[in-house]
């Protein structure tokens, strides 16, 4: 501990602040615009017939606010942190780290011009249009040369698990998004894709897919494996068990795309492909959950107590869930019932809201006192209020987005004794009403929870250097 | 896809789950120097690593996976080319277009060489096929009176047709109201029936280059008092005089083509296909403000009915053309134009 302490000087902390203060920004306006778009779903009138306010132009920007602005900044901000750490070394290049920073926010900045006036590519999670894919690739690149230089220079003779997962995403969707992005422009604004037909569609659910395994999973794989040992002063379960869930999750997962295309004009071949790698890929995802949770053992009473402790375990509980019902759902015959409803959508949200979300939080909540030189968060009481807005609004979420979503599934797929379907398109979306509501509420709940964090943040920040102390909130909490 | 590419996807498949096996495999022993349970001594900013054994139940998980994996593979279509020992194919593969998949399922079906999609479509031929071979004899008249068949009509309505004329059929900007008496194709039951088994391309001229922008105006302007609506008079004489481009289509009466009992003949189409709208009624298909009709004067309008008989088949076309027969006289008075 002192030899970190010693050394902790030497670390660049300024691109973890910046990084981390825009992700819990990031994280409230992208989830604000989610329950807008939410609300819309009940009462279409907020379109109020303005263009750029209407839910085909916020969803996507609803999407790639809270992946690639709250999402992805926050894995900027734990791989910076968690690299120096776990290497002894400061980041290899300063300027470089800095241009990370500000050629990412000035990309986030343009998605938000762009995407509510309806320049898009209408690639679903790449829809941002090619001047700006040109500028990702750059700072990914520039992303990947401090990555992985600091890896290089570092002072300890392995490379810690977590360095892994976060490297595994950052090759991964380099190589995702150049292929994916693969466009002519036609103009300044507009380009078309390369691919065509089936294969468009194949490499664009190669890269969606992938989007959520590499940048939403192994990426948060390696926030878990610094943050849950960190908080929860616990050894790591299984270091076998690491090797083995980290190799087989990266080489199945590229597999995997193909199962958001059952029943369509892909090759059968490729359809029943990506569904059995799909199915195996159940049994290592699971393998990240038992190794983060198993870490707990011994240290189980410290749920009690740590708001911050219980974000990251609820986060693999989450993640388990999530992971055992997307194989589930990649079945081919299980998929002719989710496919195209809210059930999708819940799936989604279980994983970015219950995992990818309650992970960062976790991770954030430990990294800002040790940021701006605190022992401690402003108030743990805040912390806990979150977590059970939080874990109230997830709940929601998920629990009407399955019931909406199986409905949805049972009437569409229901026949008369003529053979003409049971129900209109319409006659679901009105039985799905009342779970657009229940699904706005939950929306409410997290973003109350987004604003306490918004809030405790800025007051750790703002508080007098050191004044926090550790032990004054042991008596708050 | 050739042989190459076909052993080149089974290769990384297997390779990819053999792989795995592997891994796995190479990890249940303690290769490390260390006893289980131990920590591995390596420490990275005060974490260290276990060396714990993998969770025995989740290494059997695992291999039932791969083990099922292997399974599926062998049975179903997967490793590029080998087709499955169950031989079982969603649909024709590697077809282009729709013409190609009717002719193959035809000859599969003849055959008794089925793959899912033929089946589905011969089950459901068998069962469905007599029920609406029996309302087709039916005459229109018959047809109106029975309950259930009008049940089904409405129901294949509701599935295909409400997306643009609405679930109460009443239409919409764009799309024409199927309940009230302003019929533009006609309104007996064979000419509503022509209409949806063949469509119609109904095309509005842009006639802004032609009339210039008074012209426009001046034209709108009788257009509107033709409705009997109150329009500058001066403007409305201009536009009478101009009238004559437009009474080709609409008539010199501007009642339209069906009260003029004009044929007006569209490209590439079985049937007659641009009826000009009668002008002088208060049905507007585009709109009625001034905005509205200056717009559709200016620009044109093209509206397109798609031709359902390929897609629904003549019998389930006659059907749901009955019912609309039926729904457009629940009121008698109404059922003018036929």
């Amino acid at each position: 501990m002192s030899q970190s302490i010693a050394t902790h000087a030497d670390y660049n902390y300024k691109v973890v602040r910046q990084f981390t203060v825009t992700t819990v920004i990031w994280g409230l306006i992208g989830m604000a615009l989610g329950v807008f778009i939410a609300a819309q779903l009940y009462w279409p009138q907020l379109n109020f017939d303005v263009p750029w306010l209407t839910f085909s132009h916020l969803r996507p920007l609803h999407t790639n606010a809270v992946i690639f602005a709250f999402g992805t900044s926050a894995l900027f901000a734990t791989s910076y942190y968690v690299v120096q750490r776990t290497c002894k070394v400061r980041l290899i290049s300063d300027r470089l780290a800095a241009f990370t920073f500000w050629g990412w926010q000035t990309i986030l900045v343009a998605a938000v011009i762009t995407l509510p006036l309806g320049i898009t590519t209408s690639k679903e999670y790449a829809e941002l249009e090619w001047p700006i894919d040109v500028l990702i690739t750059i700072v990914w690149v520039a992303y990947a040369i401090v990555f992985f230089g600091t890896l290089v220079i570092r002072k300890t003779s392995h490379i810690y698990v977590a360095n892994w997962f976060y490297g595994g995403f950052i090759i991964t969707v380099a190589c995702l998004h150049i292929v994916n992005s693969m466009a002519i422009p036609v103009s300044m604004w507009k380009s078309y894709s390369i691919y065509a037909g089936a294969v468009d569609a194949m490499i664009q659910w190669w890269y969606g897919h992938n989007a959520v395994g590499f940048l939403l999973t192994a990426g948060f794989l390696g926030m878990m494996y610094y943050f849950v040992p960190k908080q929860a002063e616990r050894p790591v379960y299984s270091y076998r068990l690491s090797i083995v869930h980290f190799w087989a999750l990266v080489s199945l997962y590229i597999w995997a795309g193909p199962h958001h295309l059952h029943y369509t004009a892909l090759p059968d071949w490729t359809q029943s492909l990506g569904m059995v790698m799909s199915v195996i890929l159940f049994v290592p995802s699971w393998g990240g959950m038992i190794n983060g949770i198993m870490t707990l053992s011994g240290a189980w009473h410290k749920l009690k107590n740590d708001p911050v402790l219980r974000f990251l375990i609820v986060s693999l509980s989450f993640y388990g869930m999530s992971t055992f019902e997307g194989p589930m759902m990649a079945i081919k015959s299980v998929n002719a019932l989710s496919h195209y409803t809210d059930w999708t959508i819940g799936h989604v949200h279980s994983g970015a809201l219950g995992w990818v979300a309650m992970v960062s939080i976790g991770a954030i909540y430990h990294l800002i006192p040790n940021l701006f030189n605190q022992e401690r968060m402003y108030s743990h009481k805040l912390i806990e209020t979150h977590f059970w807005l939080h874990t109230t609004g997830v709940v929601l979420y998920i629990a009407a987005m399955w019931v909406s979503g199986i409905l949805q599934g049972m009437m569409w797929s229901q026949v008369n004794e003529d053979g003409s379907l049971t129900y209109t398109f319409i006659e679901s979306i009105k039985a799905s009403m009342p779970f657009y509501l229940i699904r706005f509420i939950g929306g409410v709940f997290i973003v109350a929870g987004m604003i306490i964090m918004v809030y405790n943040m800025f007051k750790t920040i703002y508080a007098k250097e050191g004044s926090l102390k550790a032990s004054a909130d042991l008596q708050t909490a | 896809m050739s042989s190459f590419w076909s052993a080149w996807v089974a290769i990384l498949s297997l390779g990819t789950i053999f792989g795995c096996l592997a891994i796995l495999l190479w990890n249940l022993k303690n290769y490390t120097h260390v006893k289980e349970g131990e920590s591995m001594g390596h420490e990275f900013d005060g974490i260290e690593e276990i060396n714990n054994p993998l969770p025995r139940w989740w290494t059997y998980m695992f291999l039932a996976c791969i083990v099922w994996s292997f399974f599926y593979l062998l049975m179903f279509p997967g490793l590029g080319n080998w087709e499955g020992l169950l031989g079982w194919k969603s649909s024709n593969q590697g077809i282009k277009n729709l013409a190609e998949s009717r002719q193959l399922m035809e000859q599969n079906i003849e055959n008794d060489k089925y793959v899912h999609l033929d089946q589905q479509v011969k089950y459901a031929r068998e069962k469905f096929d007599p029920i609406f071979e029996a309302y087709a004899k039916l005459p229109i008249e018959k047809l109106i009176q029975d309950d259930k068949a009008m049940n089904v009509g409405k129901r294949l309505y509701l599935q295909n047709c409400s997306q643009c004329h609405a679930s109460d059929a009443k239409g919409g900007n764009g799309f024409p109201n199927l309940t009230d008496a302003d019929w533009i194709h006609g309104g007996s039951f064979d000419k509503i029936k022509e209409t949806l088994l063949y469509g119609r391309n109904n095309q509005m001229m842009a006639l802004g280059a032609a009339l210039g922008d008074d012209g426009v105006k001046e034209v709108t302007a009788y257009v509107l008092s033709l409705s009997g609506r109150t329009v500058d008079d001066d403007l409305a004489a201009k536009g009478k005089a101009k009238f004559a481009v437009c009474s080709a289509c609409h008539g010199s009466d501007g009642k339209g083509a069906l009260a003029n009992n004009l044929k007006v003949v569209g490209k590439g189409l079985e049937k007659p296909a641009t009826m000009g709208l009668n002008l002088t009624d208060n049905v507007w298909l585009y709109g009625g403000s001034e905005r509205a009709v200056e717009e559709t004067i200016r620009y044109g309008r093209m509206g397109v009915m798609p031709a359902w008989k390929d897609i629904l088949g003549e019998q389930k076309v006659h059907l749901v053309s009955a019912y609309i027969y039926s729904i457009s006289r629940q009121d008698d008075k109404l059922a003018l134009n036929n």
